[in-house]
């Protein structure tokens, strides 16, 4: 694999090449110096035509603790403004010799059609309302990491579903994994034809709540809301928010997910979002580990990622 | 590099045949009193010494002799292990193990530590093992104790404790397991 674009393509294996992988980092992250030399001499450069804070913050954070150089590309101060296109950026990036570039544009597919013209790995960070797929594995971990296992685990999935990225790569991915997954949204956020999507779709939070494992809502994207979708954020709130009123009726071990930034008082109540059971700080901290197998998967192990040395067949060959 | 990851990578890769069986079981557990006793005598007694077994193929033989030493001295000496992958000259070369994981759970600052590993080869995992330790705290000392030594260093390190030395061809390649060791060859 030479590029990590969307999660369908990564695949179940790759999913747990990934996360295999990224129990190594996490031992790293937990060092007195949080630094290994694997990357030195690679550069990976971040090119971000929509804000981010923890998705870019993560990327470096992953690459320079694998010694690798980074870049950093943000439109507002770039030649973008100037009318440069995104073809003529990505390849003036690769002529001062990158390794990766880390992208998130507002157009769903830019990622593929930077592959296409350069010869870095490209890792996508987020295109439109498409695929965000480190978020996903970052997820997956995390539920690992407190579960063991998202086998059989039910999941819903509540909010903004039409415009979320993070829905798209989180549903591919959790049921690559064998997870149930429900959808729990106002129709207005729902994409209009879910044809072929191996979820259930409920537009009633309450009466899914007792049945699941995991909650995990989405942001209400104010900025991309062009439309009235929801007749108020009041009213989002009464029907569809993790209230402390939800909240105190869930199960114990229930638990309760975020891909931040949150909105607090809005999908979630400020208090919630602090509960022990709440997961947000944790998908923010693996997310640097997750990264930093993927950056180290696609620039480090020297041969290509998926090919005959892959982690999966040396696992194999030691067995035997 | 434990001779079974070698035979994981490019270009070595192959299916390892066993020719000649160098040591049995009872001629390793044997080789660990010895080395066991070797390291009481040479820092005159456990004060301070910790074993770090490196990934894989140094773990277990790292274990066997933190047992021989409380055996010996009554202390218990603590292990850890340590995965180089991310700090060899030739990285790629070996795939990383998701089970081979980092596990060093006390300070080695001031420490003399204990490397341990199944054979000596080029020594470039030896190099990339100090590489690592530094970044876990300055120890007192670093020495190396290795189950075979069969020659052809690239860097200049020698062990301070070994099970056997073994003169090889470099073609030739090693194989350590718990029930002894066998000399043979990669068939592609």
């Amino acid at each position: 694999m030479r590029h990590l674009l969307a999660i369908d393509e990564l695949g179940a294996a790759g999913i747990e090449d990934v996360l295999g992988l990224t129990d190594s980092f996490v031992e790293v992250s937990e060092r007195s110096i949080p630094k290994v030399p694997a990357l030195r001499g690679k550069t990976v450069v971040s090119l971000f035509y929509e804000d981010s804070t923890r998705t870019r913050l993560s990327f470096e954070t992953a690459a320079k603790r694998l010694s690798a150089d980074t870049m950093t590309f943000s439109v507002s101060t770039s030649s973008t403004k100037k009318g440069e296109s995104l073809r003529d950026t990505v390849e003036t990036i690769e002529a001062m010799g990158v390794d990766a570039i880390v992208i998130r544009h507002g157009s769903a597919g830019a990622p593929w059609n930077v592959a296409q013209w350069g010869s870095s790995a490209v890792i996508n960070a987020g295109d439109g309302w498409h695929e965000h797929p480190t978020q996903a594995l970052l997820d997956s971990y995390t539920i690992r990491q407190r579960r063991g296992s998202i086998q059989g685990a039910r999941i819903a999935i509540v909010g903004d579903i039409k415009h979320s990225r993070v829905a798209r790569s989180n549903i591919a991915a959790f049921t690559l994994q064998g997870a149930e997954v429900t959808l729990v949204a106002p129709r207005t956020l729902l994409p209009p034809n879910l044809d072929g999507w191996p979820v259930k779709v409920s537009n009633e939070l309450d009466a899914v709540l007792p049945h699941v494992d995991i909650v995990y809502l989405l942001r209400m994207q104010l900025e991309r809301m062009t439309d009235a979708l929801v007749p108020s954020l009041r009213e989002y709130t009464e029907r569809f928010g993790l209230t402390v009123r939800r909240a105190a009726a869930l199960a114990n071990d229930v638990l309760i997910m975020h891909p931040g930034p949150m909105n607090r008082g809005v999908e979630i109540a400020a208090e919630v979002a602090d509960l022990p059971n709440a997961l947000i700080i944790d998908q923010v901290r693996n997310g640097v580990a997750v990264r930093m197998a993927v950056l180290y998967l696609l620039l480090g192990a020297g041969t290509e990622w998926g090919a005959e040395t892959s982690t999966a067949n040396a696992r194999e060959a030691r067995a035997t | 590099m434990a001779e079974r990851e070698r035979r994981l990578t490019p270009p070595f890769g192959g299916v390892f045949v066993a020719r000649t069986r160098v040591m049995t079981a009872e001629d390793m557990q044997r080789a660990i009193w010895r080395i066991a006793h070797e390291i009481v005598e040479h820092n005159h007694g456990l004060e301070g010494v910790v074993l770090i077994g490196l990934q894989t193929g140094g773990v277990p033989l790292a274990r066997k002799l933190g047992d021989a030493l409380q055996a010996i001295e009554g202390t218990e000496v603590p292990v850890g292990t340590l995965d180089v992958a991310f700090y060899r000259d030739d990285i790629g070369l070996r795939p990383v193990l998701p089970e081979a994981v980092t596990d060093i759970a006390f300070d080695l600052g001031s420490q003399v530590v204990v490397l341990v590993d199944d054979v000596l080869f080029t020594g470039r995992t030896i190099r990339a093992a100090l590489d690592a330790i530094t970044d876990f705290g300055r120890p007192r000392a670093v020495q190396l104790a290795v189950m075979i030594d069969r020659g052809h260093r690239e860097l200049p390190i020698r062990p301070d404790y070994v099970g056997k030395n073994l003169p090889t061809r470099r073609d030739e390649a090693v194989d350590v397991q718990d029930d002894g060791v066998d000399l043979g060859e990669m068939v592609k």
